[in-house]
């Protein structure tokens, strides 16, 4: 079971701010694959990938990273602080 | 160690620069940086919500400002940044940086401000008579970093 966390206007396309899935990915690119193949709302979140950022518990990673043993994963679009 | 605050609440970036400069025995610089609410092209923003990552926010924000420290020669380090809903010329967040020497405490407070904009996961929305929109990453905050990564 992994922790899934959705942000700002991803968070909104999806529907949710976090679920917990079982999954049988092993990098976040296939985790997203998944998502996508679950219905519309999903497929249209997930459509652009240069549009999305991703977290391995809490860490900022690529979309090929590996997921194995992570607690949580969160996705999110391309930050704007300051 | 570098302070950092996460918090909704207003705060006061007069009294946090004079608090952040007392503390300081062995710094001759200060610099500080803050960021407020504008308003919008059409000037009619209501306000700004900032969405943030609880827990990823602290961790990023301590990684950038640790790297700071270890890129120069810097005597101490001051990050704040809020979330919520605040209004037009409200204060978003300051960073502040203490060296012995300018130089470097301006190109810190610099570096910090170029990745916290990018790599600190915040989020704004700014919402106006229009509706709500969330504000789009910008290819020059992107570059900003490159600058660094190649130094």
């Amino acid at each position: 079971m992994i922790e899934l966390r959705y942000f700002a206007w991803l968070r909104e396309r999806v529907g949710t701010g976090h679920e917990t899935v079982e999954t049988g990915a092993t990098t976040v690119a296939e985790l997203i694959e998944e998502l996508k193949a679950r219905d519309e709302g999903y497929a249209f979140a997930f459509s652009d990938l240069k549009a999305i950022r991703a977290a391995v518990d809490q860490d900022l990673v690529d979309l090929d990273a590996p997921i194995a043993g992570a607690k949580e994963v969160a996705f999110f679009p391309p930050m704007t602080g300051g | 160690m570098p302070e950092i605050i996460v918090q909704s609440d207003p705060f006061d970036m007069g009294e946090r620069l004079n608090r952040f400069a007392a503390r300081q025995a062995n710094a001759g610089a200060v610099v500080s940086f803050s960021g407020i609410v504008r308003d919008v092209a059409t000037g009619d923003l209501d306000a700004m919500e900032i969405e943030h990552y609880p827990g990823m926010t602290e961790k990023a924000l301590e990684k950038i400002a640790e790297e700071a420290m270890t890129r120069w020669q810097l005597a101490d380090a001051f990050i704040l940044h809020r979330y919520g809903r605040m209004g037009q010329g409200e204060t978003i967040m300051m960073v502040a940086t203490a060296a012995r020497h300018r130089a470097d405490a301006f190109a810190a407070a610099e570096f910090l401000m170029d990745y916290l904009k990018s790599r600190a996961p915040f989020w704004k929305k700014e919402i106006t008579g229009e509706g709500a929109a969330w504000v789009a990453a910008r290819d020059e905050d992107e570059d900003a970093l490159t600058r660094w990564q190649q130094q």
